[in-house]
């Protein structure tokens, strides 16, 4: 960006700058001939139009983001498609290539399939309980007074709440000797069922982040044009017809949003279930990052990564499709 | 009643049964008590309780109040101050950083349209989507001599937030008038001036919109911090929550667990509460387009 200055569009041809150069090399001489050329096919554009964006916005405001994100984001992601193929692990310190062994270990044990079979269900467990909480609580707190303002808040609060802490409170109530059980006077198992535990975890991370859910919930209810809805009260629509056939298209945008984040978040899911069940009752909650931190610490790193690639795999293929189908649905809606 | 409780300025649109009306506060009274009245309640108390009484957890007043000793075994057992001190010598730095480069990318990601940009801009925003490489990152950061170390971490996380942080700015800066910059410009601003004066002023509730969201999650990180910083000195909060919580087992210390999760999570409402508007706005402005 030495020639930023000379070249600046919203400064035409300096005298001074001019002077300069045309005292300059035949090299100068070209570059002003250059610029004034530029100056020229600029001057007869139409007003109005934005100057050349590589002065104006350099690239290299972008470029430290860029760069940190593509050296401890992106080259992790790409070194994830090597070493999941060598025996790299705690034992030796050399890492030599083998092949599909790793993947091969992962699924004659069973690990995969189950991994991956939890962790789907979970995500779209959670998912469907945080959008679920959250779009009741956006609708039960959608006028803007003062006891829905603090209610709102209030609902906020889990989100606050790390989610490991949030994994030890409701270790706490739901325990067989917790507090939930102490107070209904049961000794329920809620967190010692192989079927129903998934489903208990995937309520408590819809608990956790229902109050994020609800907020976009009410950002896109209060999109929803004023008119439409008098529209629709003058065509005789109830408030259940308003909903499905105006409030609920209007909200795509926010559906496509919430929907899109809560999946993929619940997919990369560790805290919550780590700290309910520890991926028990005989793994049926151990997701696939449950697994990486079991299997990390008996320092079979090459498995680890194996099991992290068909994270990634598993992401995209779920997450490409939803956005382009949820964004198509948002234009048909 | 000639002031009907929180008369909703929708009532306009829709009509409101009278159920509806009378029946939906106490129903938001209700679901508030259950839903997040009793776990808190529970957090509550059992930090205050002796361990003898803790070790079932309830949600009994404790017949013996002893927050005080439960906080300072928290600290002296737990290591709670020097975790605080660690957690937040990582996850200051990770959000300068992420909120200074992400407006800087943001910037010229929205302002320019050439196809290497939208490349770029695309790229840079599927850190949303995709998960992060948590067991490479490790071999990474052993091979650059940053494994175990803050720096580390610190990039780590700012690898993994960027693209919140770019994505929500990016959408922001969309909405503001070129024209301002414009004039700066006219007036001889060079880019860095236009970008430290123009811009920077005007992110501002996106920016506390993005501090919460990266606060919130560095802040309560364990997984990531675990692979990158593992045990000894440098431990975060969450870390030693974990290490604290594994030791139940043997301990039955749901007082400490407890006063821990109460220490962690204050100063997290802390922030929400004096930043709330700024916050709730930037999130739903960024989300809903």
């Amino acid at each position: 960006m030495a020639h930023a200055d000379t070249t600046d569009p919203s400064v035409p041809a300096r005298p001074a700058a001019r002077a300069r150069t045309e005292t300059g090399t035949r090299w100068r001489k070209q570059r002003r001939q250059r610029r004034e050329q530029r100056q020229r096919r600029r001057q007869q554009r139409p007003v109005g139009r934005l100057p050349r964006a590589a002065v104006t916005h350099p690239w290299w405001f972008a470029l430290p983001a860029v760069a940190v994100f593509g050296g401890f984001f992106l080259l992790p992601n790409l070194l994830n498609f090597f070493y999941p193929f060598t025996d790299w692990s705690a034992y030796h310190s050399d890492v030599s290539f083998t092949g599909l062994d790793n993947f091969r270990a992962i699924a004659d044990d069973g690990s995969l399939l189950r991994s991956l079979r939890t962790t789907l269900l979970y995500a779209a467990l959670a998912a469907l309980f945080q959008n679920g909480f959250g779009l009741a609580l956006a609708l039960l707190l959608e006028a803007d007074t003062r006891f829905n303002q603090f209610f709102r808040a209030v609902f906020f609060l889990p989100v606050l709440i790390s989610a490991l802490a949030v994994g030890y409170v409701f270790q706490a109530l739901l325990n067989t000797e917790g507090a939930v059980n102490q107070a209904l006077g049961t000794e329920v198992p809620w967190l010692g069922s192989t079927t129903w535990t998934l489903v208990i975890v995937g309520l408590i991370h819809g608990w956790k982040w229902m109050g994020l859910a609800m907020l976009i919930y009410l950002a896109g209810l209060k999109g929803v044009p004023g008119d439409m809805l008098e529209a629709a009260r003058v065509d005789g629509a109830g408030p259940w017809r308003t909903f499905w056939a105006v409030r609920w298209p209007m909200l795509a945008p926010a559906v496509t949003f919430n929907v899109t984040t809560s999946l993929i978040g619940s997919m990369n899911t560790f805290d919550i279930v780590q700290a309910t069940t520890g991926g028990g009752p005989a793994a049926s909650t151990e997701v696939f990052n449950i697994y990486m931190f079991r299997i990390f610490g008996q320092g079979l790193y090459g498995q680890a990564s194996a099991m992290s690639l068909v994270l990634f795999l598993v992401v995209v293929a779920i997450a490409v499709p939803l956005v382009v189908g949820l964004r198509r649905r948002e234009q048909t809606l | 009643m000639t002031a009907p409780p929180a008369r909703p300025p929708r009532a306009a649109g829709i009509r409101v049964p009278p159920l509806w009306r009378y029946g939906r506060p106490a129903l938001v009274l209700l679901l508030a008590a259950l839903a997040v009245g009793v776990p808190l309640w529970l957090v509550a108390v059992t930090s205050a309780k002796p361990q003898a009484e803790a070790v079932r957890p309830n949600l009994d007043l404790p017949r013996r109040w002893q927050p005080g000793g439960n906080y300072a075994d928290a600290v002296s057992q737990g290591e709670m101050l020097r975790g605080f001190v660690n957690s937040l010598l990582v996850v200051v730095p990770s959000v300068a950083l992420v909120l200074i480069l992400g407006a800087g990318a943001a910037w010229v990601f929205a302002r320019r349209k050439s196809r290497l940009v939208t490349a770029a801009y695309a790229l840079t925003i599927s850190g949303l989507l995709l998960p992060p490489a948590v067991i490479t990152v490790v071999m990474e950061l052993r091979q650059l001599g940053l494994a175990g170390t803050r720096p580390g971490m610190v990039a780590v996380y700012t690898g993994m937030y960027l693209s919140t942080s770019i994505f929500f700015m990016t959408g922001f800066v969309r909405t503001i008038p070129a024209e301002l910059e414009e004039a700066a410009r006219m007036d001889g601003a060079r880019p860095l001036r236009v970008f430290l004066q123009i811009i920077l002023p005007l992110l501002r509730p996106v920016i506390a919109t993005a501090t919460i969201m990266v606060m919130l999650y560095a802040w309560s990180d364990m997984f990531y911090a675990f692979f990158v910083l593992g045990g000894g000195d440098r431990t975060t909060l969450p870390l030693n929550l974990y290490r604290v919580a594994s030791a139940e087992l043997y301990l039955n210390n749901w007082h400490l667990v407890f006063a821990y999760v109460v220490v962690m999570s204050l100063p997290m409402i802390a922030v929400f509460l004096v930043a709330q508007r700024k916050i709730v706005s930037g999130i739903t402005s960024g989300a809903v387009k």
